[in-house]
């Protein structure tokens, strides 16, 4: 805990990651382009044939919907328990991205669809899941953005992060029973052979680093943006 | 009268006082109940077949429209400090007022449906699956309201932004509740659909207040 | 603190039991907010508020608002209650006896029967102090107790106040008004 506090003051954390930001940000572009290179020249899948390309695309994404949820929650728990300053700032400032990374999971999932099931939304369990988990990261957003005392605000999306945090997998575990119940469609996930490995886990590398990358970026940017309110509200006094 | 008590009671006085009590909520249930086939035809089959989801959707937005007074009422008229400072706990308060809500709004609703359900031309079987599964769900629904309520308690608009807040996390009681009524209608058993209804309805109760509390405390000190 | 801007730096006083302490201070000075953090409801950035009594220190902010008499700026009526419906709601909540002779104390015998919305905004006052009656805590914090009060109503609660601290209450009122109790006064 001591170790995390010590980096977690503006300040601290403004050297930092200005340290790290050009190392995450070229990494991620470098792993963005050989993870797509690497998609794009897989062989095709037996079932899935091309698509199959999609998929590099569509679950690390998937799979970082979900790590931001997760990071919120715990910034959330350092806000609430601790009263940490700075894991308001970094909730906020994930909640776009997972917003972003959920969407993007969604629609790369809808144009998997449309060659596998011949329809681009059918309601599958994960698809479904996600798009619950999409209104969540709206609420909190939405939260956020409604309450004008910043601190009250920050405390407030603390609670509510914490209660979806309790709250998602149930919804999950409810949705998977949905689906079983309704007989919905064929499952989504296949057995990924040795050969689509490289293109996956480079693909996922870049994702979370491209996250790392933004999630700085946006966090600095929410810094430097008080530093200059709190300057201005000085010059007016 | 104990203090748990005494908060139950009047919040269920002034429920009953102010602007017809349950009966906005009820006319409101049986109007979208009304619109759906006026939407979707007359088709007493198709009715059937989607009676369950039709009326437990319904019954959550009915229950949803007087959630954002649960605490704002009080809130703004200076009661919500004068409660914070007796002796009752604001997690019991806030277990309080999520009773006199299902007292208030959940079990007319849960009355009401089986007459809704005749309209839907549910047989008996199922309509009596989907009394229940009201029954034991919509405490779930006054629970994570009450949540969604106490975040928004300060805003002057809050009643926009608490379904986009509550709904997706009250995906599972729709899910069950309405799930269970399906199972009947394919001629299975609802036990299994009725159970994980129940231990979700009985998690919110028991975890929303401390949630609901925690955000009435932040509230307070503006 | 306010925003950024730190509100009574280096404050400090005590207030012990038959006193009273007025707070003054012009719009904006944190009157309210002082009383707010005393009750508990506000944190302090630094500091601590501490309440002795014969049972012990208690320096929680949920122990100490179980011995808070709150009056602020609202009365915390509800207009659908009558007056008596209302008063017996504030003595049960606090787990003591519903008390006829508040109403009395406070002049609204005659209104007992009344629903809260037909009160004046003075009567609606009274029904407040009558709160502070049923309530018996020691402590008592008032937001501009003399707001919305005629005469007659700011002669009663100055008599309701003296007999508090005679009976070894301790009162803490923000005001810009005396409390004419040969009390001391904090300046914010």
């Amino acid at each position: 805990m001591q170790f995390l506090f010590r980096y977690a003051n503006p300040h601290n954390f403004m050297r930092l990651s200005g340290a790290v930001l050009p190392f995450t940000a070229i990494g991620a572009a470098l792993a963005l382009i050989a993870g797509l290179y690497l998609s794009f020249s897989v062989p095709p899948d037996y079932q899935q044939g091309r698509t199959v390309t999609i998929f590099f695309i569509h679950v690390p994404a998937a799979t970082m919907a979900m790590g931001t949820y997760i990071a919120i929650a715990l910034c959330s728990l350092l806000s609430l328990v601790w009263r940490h300053p700075l894991s308001d700032t970094a909730a906020r400032a994930a909640a776009p991205l997972g917003a972003m990374f959920t969407a993007l999971g969604l629609i790369t999932g809808a144009l998997w669809g449309k060659p596998m099931w011949g329809t681009y939304w059918v309601w599958d369990a994960r698809l479904t899941s996600f798009l619950l988990l999409l209104f969540i990261y709206f609420g909190y957003m939405a939260l956020w953005s409604a309450i004008e005392d910043e601190a009250k605000a920050a405390r407030a999306a603390a609670i509510l992060a914490l209660v979806g945090a309790v709250n998602i997998p149930i919804i999950k575990y409810s949705v998977d029973w949905w689906n079983t119940l309704h007989q919905g469609s064929t499952v989504t996930a296949f057995k990924m052979a040795a050969v689509y490995y490289p293109p996956f886990f480079t693909m996922l590398l870049a994702y979370s680093l491209l996250f790392a990358t933004l999630w700085m970026i946006r966090i600095r940017t929410a810094i430097v943006e008080r530093r200059a309110r709190n300057l201005m509200q000085g010059a007016a006094a | 009268m104990n203090p748990f008590g005494t908060l139950l009671l009047r919040d269920l006085k002034l429920a009953a006082r102010s602007g017809g009590g349950a009966a906005l909520a009820l006319s409101f249930f049986a109007l979208v109940a009304t619109l759906v086939p006026l939407g979707v035809g007359a088709d007493l089959k198709l009715l059937a077949r989607v009676a369950g989801g039709i009326l437990w959707v319904a019954a959550v937005l009915s229950a949803l429209l007087s959630l954002d007074r649960l605490f704002q009422g009080d809130f703004e008229d200076g009661s919500l400090e004068v409660i914070a400072l007796s002796p009752l706990a604001l997690e019991m308060t806030a277990l309080a007022k999520i009773m006199a809500h299902w007292l208030s709004t959940g079990l007319p609703l849960t009355l009401l449906s089986p007459v809704l359900a005749l309209l839907f031309n549910l047989d008996v079987a199922p309509t009596v699956t989907l009394f229940l599964s009201l029954l034991i769900g919509t405490p779930a629904v006054s629970a994570v309201g009450a949540i969604g309520a106490s975040l928004t308690l300060s805003l002057k608009r809050g009643g926009l932004i608490l379904p986009l807040i509550i709904l997706p996390l009250l995906a599972p009681a729709v899910i069950f509740g309405a799930g269970a009524v399906r199972l009947v209608l394919d001629g299975m058993g609802s036990g299994s659909a009725l159970g994980l209804l129940a231990a979700f309805s009985f998690g919110a109760v028991l975890l929303s207040p401390f949630a609901a509390a925690a955000s009435v405390r932040l509230n307070l000190g503006g | 603190m306010r925003g950024d801007r730190k509100l009574f730096d280096g404050l400090s006083f005590r207030v012990t039991a038959g006193q009273a302490l007025a707070v003054e201070g012009a719009n904006g000075a944190g009157k309210t907010s002082l009383l707010r953090m005393i009750a508990g409801f506000l944190a302090p950035a630094a500091g601590r508020i501490v309440l002795k009594s014969a049972e012990g220190e208690s320096a929680e902010a949920e122990e100490r608002g179980k011995s808070i008499g709150w009056l602020g700026h609202q009365d915390g009526l509800k207009p659908q209650l009558t007056v008596r419906e209302q008063l017996d709601f504030f003595a049960h909540l606090h787990g003591r006896k519903a008390d006829a002779n508040a109403l009395e104390r406070v002049g609204l015998a005659r209104q007992a029967e009344l629903p809260c919305r037909y009160l004046s905004a003075g009567q609606r006052r009274r029904l407040a102090l009558a709160r502070l009656l049923v309530s018996e805590r020691p402590v008592w914090l008032l937001d501009e107790p003399f707001a919305a009060l005629d005469t007659a109503g700011q002669g009663l609660i100055a008599q309701l106040m003296a007999r508090h601290c005679g009976h070894g209450g301790i009162i803490i009122a923000a005001t810009h008004d005396p409390l004419g109790l040969g009390n001391e006064s904090l300046k914010l």
